[in-house]
């Protein structure tokens, strides 16, 4: 039936023998109004029935967010490597991340620099052992420290930042005008920021490390007289490849983390603006809570390694 | 006001088309069979309360949603049957004007009407580029607002940015969603003018989704009434109004007290 000018398509016309009643037309939400009293068998056919359970409305929407996150997980490798390729935008996003992150990954690794040293020289003084203060240093600030206050201050700067960036251009439907406008917003938005963390954050665990070991090291030579090239040589006495590459291996993975999780919370907001405030917030819990997940079962796989 | 209507409309040709069209999201049945032609050069408004399926009709016919069931055609296309590729390549012959005008916030006015063009990879030079932005910008009477930021602009401007950015692309078909909401009247008749002009200078052929009676008589030729996921009329204002169906009737009247 294609509509022509003038054409009355009242429903109540069609091919009155075949007319049923369907039962959610009388107790869901379409009110039965003189036109909806009738209708067809073959229209009945695809209207959908009120949705029933698998196992229970929680446990459904879980699994469904499962599904949705191996979805997302598949096409990001899937679209990664197609072209084209929004170049310009992933260093303005690793411009984003990286550079405007900076003030407060200094602050933070200096802080917590000097007050790690400070926490810890009583209880090496209590053996005589703060001579061993500055390998301590190297090894906690590099194994562990660096990259967690990193990773924990993307989680919440820069995570809830996307979250909140795509929540809103989906809301607002920024990202369905690009859609409409032929671009494929998943490759402009998402691809890009997800590669400008993982790219990024790992610059960031070594620049918090350096900052974090001045900190230190200005604590330990004020305190102990020690020469800053003393404190240095000794700081890294103890770091093997192993150790170098465990930092490495996990920034990466914290970066990959912190992008993904933002993006992918940001990209399926929904609800309005209150959709907006509770994937910026969903986005830094999760990221942070896959963080601490990701940190133990590295240490673990490392300490592997180490054993063989 | 200026009413500008005087479209070439060749009926031989439908550039879209939509046959028996189903949509729903979970219990909520919003299209239960909808047909529809467009023909080209040709402005079709359509009618109806909020959360009749307006916007999801034309969603559906720019590939945004999926339909349950029906067939949607858009310039010789099943939209729905299309690769992204081949969607894309379809998009690109289609504008569509959101309700909330869909400004990139990040960009400024520039930015966004030059967005389209730029991610599409034309062929383009910058300068060809900046001679294309500021033509669609002067179309729309806002060449001087080139360097501002969306925030910095009023809903109207906000709109007819929206429409210029659909515009830069040479669409054969506009789809309007709600051009005239949440404008005052003096605003409102200049997109209605905009939507004419747009018409005659581009050629295009046009949904208009409304509820606002005015908009869709001074700038459609014909009108379909949307209701309870069906059209129950459709026909030139005049044909649609002198209906005697209740529901047609509810629907002048309440617009026309309310104004």
């Amino acid at each position: 039936m294609i509509m022509n000018d003038t054409v009355d398509y009242n429903i109540s016309e069609t091919e009155p023998g075949s007319r049923v009643k369907p039962a959610f037309l009388r107790y869901h939400e379409i009110p039965p109004k003189e036109d909806d009293e009738f209708i067809t068998k073959q229209q009945t056919k695809f209207l959908t029935k009120p949705k029933k359970y698998t196992f229970s409305k929680k446990v459904d929407a879980f699994l469904v967010e499962v599904y949705k996150v191996y979805k997302f997980f598949t096409l990001f490798f899937k679209e990664s490597f197609r072209s084209p390729f929004h170049l310009r935008e992933l260093i303005n996003q690793c411009y984003e991340v990286g550079l405007k992150s900076l003030p407060l990954i200094t602050l933070t690794g200096f802080i917590v620099g000097i007050v790690f040293t400070k926490q810890s020289r009583p209880s090496l003084e209590e053996f005589g052992a703060q001579s061993w203060l500055p390998s301590l240093m190297g090894i906690a600030i590099i194994k562990a420290l660096g990259p967690l206050v990193t990773a924990l201050i993307c989680a919440g700067k820069v995570s809830s930042g996307i979250g909140a960036e795509l929540g809103s251009m989906k809301v607002t439907e920024q990202i369905d005008a690009m859609e409409v406008s032929a671009v494929n917003p998943f490759k402009y938005l998402v691809i890009t920021r997800v590669w400008a963390t993982t790219l990024i954050i790992p610059v960031l665990v070594f620049y918090c490390s350096f900052v974090a070991l001045l900190g230190s090291s200005i604590n330990v030579n004020t305190n102990d007289s020690t020469s800053f090239l003393s404190f240095y040589q000794n700081a890294f006495l103890r770091i093997s490849f192993i150790d170098f590459s465990e930092s490495v291996f996990k920034s990466i993975i914290y970066g990959f983390t912190i992008g993904f999780v933002g993006c992918f919370k940001g990209y399926n907001a929904d609800q309005g603006t209150r959709g907006v405030g509770k994937a910026a917030n969903q986005a830094v819990v999760l990221a942070m809570f896959l963080v601490f997940i990701e940190e133990i079962m590295t240490v673990q796989i490392f300490n592997w390694f180490r054993a063989f | 006001m200026e009413k500008l209507k005087h479209h070439v409309i060749n009926r031989d040709e439908p550039v879209i088309s939509i046959k028996n069209l189903y949509k729903s999201f979970d219990n909520l049945h919003v299209l239960k069979g909808v047909d529809f032609v467009l023909h080209e050069g040709e402005n079709v408004a359509v009618l109806g309360k909020s959360g009749t399926g307006k916007s999801v009709l034309i969603k559906i016919i720019v590939g945004l949603l999926k339909p349950d069931n029906g067939e949607v055609f858009a310039l010789g296309k099943q939209v729905d049957k299309l690769s992204r590729k081949e969607l894309d390549q379809l998009r690109l012959q289609i504008g569509f004007s959101f309700q909330s005008s869909a400004l990139y916030d990040g960009m400024n006015i520039y930015q966004n009407l030059a967005f389209p063009l730029v991610m599409n990879r034309m062929g383009l030079s910058k300068k060809e580029i900046g001679v294309a932005v500021e033509n669609i910008a002067d179309a729309v009477g806002l060449k001087s607002k080139l360097k501002q930021m969306p925030s910095d602009l009023s809903g109207g401007q906000r709109k007819r940015i929206g429409i210029a950015r659909t515009l830069i692309l040479n669409p054969k078909i506009m789809l309007y969603d709600e051009p005239t909401a949440g404008l005052d009247p003096i605003t409102s008749s200049e997109i209605i003018k905009l939507i004419n002009d747009v018409q005659h200078q581009f050629n295009t052929s046009s949904i208009i989704i409304t509820h606002d009676l005015t908009c869709a008589k001074n700038t459609s030729d014909r009108i379909a009434m949307l209701y309870e996921g069906r059209f129950v009329k459709v026909g030139t204002f005049q044909d649609v109004f002198d209906d005697d169906n209740q529901v047609l009737k509810d629907f002048y009247n309440y617009n026309f007290t309310q104004e």
